[in-house]
């Protein structure tokens, strides 16, 4: 998937859980899911299952503890899509 | 010094009123509460009534934040944190999930158990092997103090935070437990309360126990009875009451409303002894709560003018009416008033005891005594204790000072409560 493409479906995604409208408004790869969106970590496991649900692929433990941020959700969202 | 302990603020979410001026014009009216839910049939119950608060998704996105409500599926922390921030914003202060930390504020939040359907959910995940499918909500939702860190979160709350259980009696001992925190001096404020979930999955157990009604599916508001000849069992209610307790000095201090004065009260067990069982209470421990809670208050038995009871429209209404004319020495026309609020949300269960006080705080504030529903057939063994005129079937008004409230529980469990008007 296009990363445009991908970064718009994500955005969707993380929206409801963000608690920083700046950081989310400005995000880039590089923005981090705590750090700068200041999402509870207790919700990271919430946007993986609704990552799982919209791109219909399945993320392993490894894969969680991988995701803190947008650029490494993209990277493991396309590695999972091109499996 | 003990300090002196009064209470600031009121929040309820009844079957019959949402928030402190619909409840109070449901007790005025003698409102009910208890309709038929055609779920309870689908489900075979044989009571098929009970009493459910009405809130709307707009009312719950005035507490709720949309990521709060994602996932959410537990009536009873609804219930509990809609009620809970009511009587803190009651007793004249601000919510604001940016506030400093208040480390003078604790929270009691009683509730029997959490988020059932949430817990039914899970279930049926974990029972499909899909445990890493449940998502972060579950736990937080069905821990038993889960209402208390959805509460203290919003609020902001730093001094002792927990959830107490007791069945039935739960909610009367939660003020207890706050009341005595303030009066020790360990916290300036507490707010105290608690919660029932609605539904079949709480009430399929009762309905079990065949101590619910099912004579009366086809007229529901007439279903709960208390101290009735044709009383045949209680309707199951939810809901939550919340009460904001302050010391004394601190409630004068801020210019606060003071509502009443709680004075005292006891909390003790049957130990299922003398008659008392996991569901039937030893009359002796009842008396000896009642007895315990008035000198605990301070006051002769003679100057309390009215009590609001346990009464859930059982057969157990007689002897617990036997119970308090023991316990107060006072019978015939001797006898205070006598208010069942039952008769209007049926058994709230856990949340009964708060829902029950801030009833009886609300009569003591506006003078008057709400009317007991549905029992114009009282029954013989109360009638040959008491006189009617003692159980009042339409409001009156009435110029009082003093109230006691008793809650009894499964598992033999006994609270009791007074409050006075406040003076100097």
């Amino acid at each position: 998937m296009k990363n445009d493409t991908l970064i718009v479906k994500l955005k969707t995604i993380i929206e409801p859980y963000i608690q920083d409208e700046d950081a989310f408004k400005n995000l880039s790869e590089e923005t981090d899911f705590v750090k700068d969106l200041k999402i509870n970590s207790a919700n990271l496991v919430d946007i993986i299952l609704d990552i799982e649900d919209e791109f219909d692929i399945r993320l392993e433990n490894e894969d969680m503890e991988k995701m803190l941020d947008v650029k490494s959700a993209m990277a493991i969202v396309n590695t999972k899509l091109n499996a | 010094m003990k300090n002196r302990v009064v209470i600031t603020g009121l929040g309820v979410v009844a079957p019959n009123g949402v928030g402190v001026t619909k409840f109070t014009e449901a007790l005025k009216n003698g409102t009910s509460g208890i309709k038929h839910h055609q779920e309870l049939k689908d489900l075979n119950f044989s009571c098929q009534i009970g009493g459910i608060p009405n809130i709307s998704d707009a009312l719950k996105s005035k507490y709720f934040t949309a990521l709060q409500l994602r996932g959410f599926n537990s009536s009873g922390i609804l219930y509990g944190c809609i009620a809970g921030i009511d009587a803190w914003k009651d007793a004249g202060f601000e919510v604001n999930a940016r506030s400093e930390l208040d480390t003078d504020t604790g929270l009691i939040f009683g509730t029997g158990t959490s988020g059932v359907e949430k817990f039914r959910e899970a279930i049926y995940n974990l029972d499909k092997g899909n445990v890493r499918r449940l998502g972060s909500t579950v736990v937080l939702q069905t821990m038993t103090s889960g209402v208390s860190a959805y509460l203290s979160g919003m609020l902001g709350l730093g001094n002792q935070v927990t959830t107490n259980s007791s069945a039935c009696s739960t909610g009367t001992e939660a003020i207890l437990m706050g009341f005595e925190r303030i009066q020790y001096g360990k916290a300036k404020r507490m707010l105290v309360g608690s919660c029932s979930d609605h539904g079949p999955y709480v009430w399929g157990g009762f309905d079990a126990m065949r101590v619910m009604t099912y004579k009366h599916n086809e007229n529901p508001e007439e279903g709960s009875r208390p101290m009735s000849a044709t009383a045949s069992g209680f309707v199951p209610g939810s809901g939550a009451g919340a009460l904001v307790l302050e010391s004394l000095e601190s409630a004068l201090d801020r210019g606060a409303t003071i509502y009443a004065e709680v004075l005292g009260g006891e909390v003790n067990s049957g130990g299922q002894r003398q008659g008392g069982t996991l569901t039937a209470p030893n009359p002796e421990a009842v008396k000896r709560c009642i007895t315990n809670a008035i000198k605990n208050s301070g006051v002769d038995a003679n100057t309390i003018d009215v009590i609001n009871g346990h009464l859930t429209a059982t057969s157990k209404d007689g002897l617990e009416i036997e119970n308090w004319v023991k316990a107060l020495h006072r019978k015939g026309k001797d006898f205070p008033y006598i208010n069942a609020t039952k008769s209007l949300v049926g058994h709230c269960l856990a949340a009964a005891g708060t829902i029950e006080c801030v009833a009886s705080v609300i009569q003591l504030k506006s003078q008057f005594i709400a009317p007991n529903k549905n029992c114009e057939d009282l029954h013989p063994d109360i009638e040959a204790l008491i006189p009617s005129e003692k159980i009042p079937q339409q409001k009156i008004e009435l110029a009082f000072n003093t109230i006691i409230k008793a809650s009894f529980g499964f598992g033999d469990v006994n609270a009791c409560v007074l409050f006075k008007t406040y003076t100097i």
